[in-house]
C-alpha cells in the first residue's frame, strides 16, 4: 500500500486545521463575513471583538485541544493493548472522572470546583487499574484489558446509582459529564502544556511504539525495555485522556475514528500517524462543535451528540471498505 | 550483503554457564555449560514439546534461568542494556503475527532499531541494508505489500529478512525452515550458513527437520526430555541410534552422495518396537 507523501499530507491536514479554526470563529448565533470577521479579529476591543476572543475563540482552542489529546490518546492505547479497537476510555479513565464529578455536582459543590473533581477522578482511576494489573509478572496486555474493562463497568454502576438517586433538576448538568460537551468549556493553560509535552514525549517514542506494534517479545528483541515502555505509554495516554475529559466531559468517538482514519491515510508509522491524528483529530472536533451550536441554533447540542453521529456510519463504512478491498493492491 | 559500518568485529563468545531451563515445572535442560563459539551453527534437536523454543527464549535473555546464566562476553544478558544487546543478538521468532498494516520494506527496517538513536529517521544506507536483506529473501519485489496480506512463507522470510537487517553476532533461529518451500529452505539455510562460516557469527537453529541439520550444521544439541542433553559435532551426534533415542522411534539411515541421510522408519509401529528392545 502506497502512502502520499507524508509532508504533504500533513501540510494538508494543517490547511484543513486552520479552516475549521477560521470556520468556527465566524459562524453561530451572529454570522460573519469574511471582513467582519477579520475587523473583529484585529480589534478585540469593540464589541464584535470581544463575542470573537472572549467566547468563540477559546471554545475553539478548547475544542481542538480536546480533540488532539482524544486522537493521540486513542493511538497509544491501540498499540499499548496491541488493538485497533481501543479507544481512550476503554480502562476506565473517563468512568473514574465523571463518577467524581458527578458526585460533586449531587453534593452541591461550586462549578468551578468540578473539573478539579473530574481530573481527582480521572487520575485515582488511573492509579487503581495500575495497581491491580501490574503484579509481580511480566507484563501482561490482557490482565490490563480486564483489570481496566471490569474498573470501567464498576464506574457505570456507580454512576447510575448517582443519577438515580441524584436531584432532578442537576440531569442536565450530569448530561455534560457523560456525553461530553463544550458548552461552557474553558481551557486551563496548563492543559495546553500538557498535550505539547506528551506531545514530543510520543514523538520520541514514535519508533519504539511502531516495533511495540508489532509485539512486546518483538520490541525487546529490537532493543525495548518493554516493561518501562508500556507503563510510560499508559501514563501517558491516561494523562491525555483525564485532561481532556476535565475540561469538556467524555466525548465520544473521536478517539477511536481519528487513529483509525489516519491509519488508512498515513499508514502505521507513528512517526506520521501521530502528528496527523493530532491535527485530524483537532480538526474534527472543532468542526463537530461548530456544528454543535449551529445545526438547531439558538439552542445548543452536546457536541458528543455529533461526534457520536459522525462517527457511527463513518466507520460503518471504513469496516464495509476494509472487508471488500481486495487483499493484494 | 554488506555488514552493517557499526557492527563491531565478530568473535564474541556466547555461553551458558550452569544454566537450568524449566518451564510450568518441567525440567528443559539441567546444568547446561556450552560454549558458543564464531564459526558455530548450532542444530537443537528434540521431540515436541521438549522445550526448545523455551530453551531459545532464556539464551534471547527473554526469560530469567532459574540456575546459572547465559553470557555474551563473559557478562550475563541481564546485565546488558537491552539496545545495546540487540545489536549483538538477535531472534527469529516461531510466530510473528501483525495487527496494524505496514509494508514489507518498513518492516525490514526495524532490524534497524537498535542501531539508530530515538529522533534519526533511517537513512539512504539504512533503506539500502533493508532492500538487500529483501532480495536474499527473495521479496524485493513485494516491498510495497502490506504486512498482513503475506502467506506463512513469506511472512516467515520478512521476519529473517529483517534478522538479517538487525545483523547480530548471535543469531537465534526458532524452526528457521517453518511454512517454506524446498527452494526457501535451501536459501534460508544456506544463508545463515553464510552468516555463520564465511562472516564468523554463531547460530543456533531449533530444527525439526534432522536432515536440514546433518546437512547445513557443524554442531547439534540434543534435547531429550528431563532435563538431558548431549552436544558435539553433528558427524559424531547425528547417528541413526541416537535419533532413535531422542525421538523414541525407529529410524533409517540412508547414505548419499551428499551425505548421510535419515529418515523415520515408515512401516514400524514406533511403540511395538519400544515394547521389543
Amino acid at each position: 500500500m502506497r502512502h502520499p507523501a507524508p509532508g504533504t499530507l500533513l501540510a494538508l491536514l494543517g490547511l484543513l486545521c486552520i479552516a475549521c479554526l477560521v470556520l468556527a470563529t465566524a459562524v453561530g448565533s451572529v454570522a460573519h463575513s469574511p471582513a467582519e470577521w477579520w475587523q473583529a479579529l484585529t480589534h478585540p476591543g469593540s464589541r464584535e471583538g470581544e463575542l470573537l476572543w472572549r467566547l468563540r475563540i477559546p471554545r475553539a482552542a478548547a475544542a481542538f485541544t480536546v480533540g488532539a489529546m482524544l486522537a493521540v490518546s486513542g493511538c497509544l492505547m491501540q498499540v499499548l493493548l496491541r488493538n485497533p479497537l481501543a479507544d481512550p476510555y476503554i480502562l476506565g479513565v473517563s468512568g473514574g472522572s465523571a463518577l467524581f464529578a458527578l458526585l460533586g455536582m449531587s453534593l452541591g459543590v461550586a462549578v468551578a470546583l468540578v473539573p478539579v473533581l473530574a481530573l481527582a477522578g480521572a487520575l485515582v482511576s488511573i492509579l487503581i487499574v495500575f495497581g491491580l494489573a501490574r503484579g509481580s509478572g511480566p507484563w501482561s496486555g490482557t490482565r490490563l484489558l480486564l483489570t481496566g474493562v471490569v474498573t470501567a463497568s464498576g464506574w457505570g454502576a456507580l454512576i447510575s446509582l448517582v443519577l438515580a438517586t441524584g436531584p432532578d433538576n442537576s440531569l442536565r448538568g450530569m448530561l455534560f459529564w457523560l456525553m461530553g460537551d463544550l458548552s461552557y468549556a474553558r481551557l486551563p493553560g496548563w492543559s495546553l502544556g500538557v498535550l505539547v509535552l506528551v506531545f514530543a514525549g510520543v514523538m520520541a517514542m514514535a519508533r519504539s511504539l511502531n516495533v511495540l506494534g508489532m509485539g512486546e517479545t518483538t520490541a525487546r528483541l529490537l532493543g525495548e525495555s518493554t516493561r518501562h515502555l508500556l507503563w510510560g505509554i499508559y501514563f501517558l495516554a491516561s494523562l491525555l485522556t483525564a485532561t481532556a475529559v476535565s475540561v469538556a466531559g467524555s466525548i465520544g468517538f473521536v478517539g477511536l475514528i481519528v487513529p483509525h482514519l489516519m491509519r488508512l491515510l498515513v499508514g502505521s508509522d507513528h512517526r506520521v500517524l501521530v502528528p496527523a491524528a493530532t491535527l485530524f483529530g483537532g480538526a474534527f472536533l472543532v468542526l463537530s462543535d461548530t456544528l454543535a451550536r449551529t445545526v438547531i441554533a439558538p439552542r445548543q447540542l452536546p457536541v458528543g451528540v455529533i461526534t457520536a453521529l459522525l462517527g457511527v456510519p463513518l466507520f460503518l463504512a471504513l469496516l464495509n471498505r476494509a472487508r471488500l478491498r481486495p487483499q493484494t493492491p | 550483503m554488506p555488514a552493517p559500518a557499526a557492527t563491531s568485529a565478530p568473535g564474541r563468545v556466547f555461553a551458558a554457564k550452569g544454566l537450568g531451563v524449566e518451564i510450568a515445572g518441567n525440567v528443559v535442560a539441567r546444568d547446561l555449560d556450552l560454549e558458543f563459539r564464531p564459526g558455530e551453527y548450532w542444530g537443537i534437536l528434540g521431540p515436541n514439546g521438549v522445550g526448545k523454543t523455551t530453551l531459545l527464549r532464556h539464551l534471547a535473555g527473554l526469560a530469567p534461568p532459574r540456575t546459572g546464566a547465559v553470557t555474551l562476553d563473559d557478562r550475563p544478558l541481564g546485565a546488558w542494556p537491552r539496545r545495546l544487546l540487540a545489536r549483538h543478538l538477535g531472534m527469529l521468532q516461531q510466530h510473528t503475527a501483525y495487527v496494524f498494516d505496514a509494508s514489507v520494506l518498513q518492516v525490514a527496517l526495524t532490524g534497524r532499531h537498535p542501531w539508530l538513536g530515538p529522533w534519526r529517521r533511517e537513512g539512504p544506507e539504512d533503506y539500502a541494508l533493508a532492500r538487500a536483506a529483501l532480495a536474499r529473501v527473495d521479496l524485493a519485489s513485494l516491498e510495497q505489500r502490506t504486512v498482513t496480506s503475506l502467506s506463512g512463507g513469506e511472512a516467515r522470510r520478512l521476519a529473517f529478512a529483517a534478522l538479517l537487517v538487525q545483523s547480530p553476532e548471535v543469531l537465534l533461529l526458532d524452526e528457521p525452515t517453518n511454512h517454506l518451500d524446498f527452494r526457501h529452505q535451501v536459501r534460508i539455510m544456506r544463508a545463515i550458513g553464510d552468516l555463520v562460516y564465511r562472516e564468523g557469527r554463531v547460530a543456533l537453529a531449533a530444527l525439526h527437520d534432522v536432515n536440514l541439520a546433518a546437512t547445513y550444521c557443524s554442531h547439534v544439541l540434543l534435547l531429550f526430555g528431563d532435563g538431558k542433553w548431549a552436544a558435539g559435532k553433528a558427524t559424531e551426534w547425528l547417528t541413526a541410534e541416537r535419533l532413535e533415542q531422542l525421538y523414541q522411534c525407529p529410524v533409517t539411515s540412508v547414505d548419499t552422495p551428499e551425505g548421510r541421510r535419515f529418515h523415520p522408519a515408515f512401516g514400524v509401529d514406533p511403540d511395538a518396537s519400544r515394547n521389543a528392545s
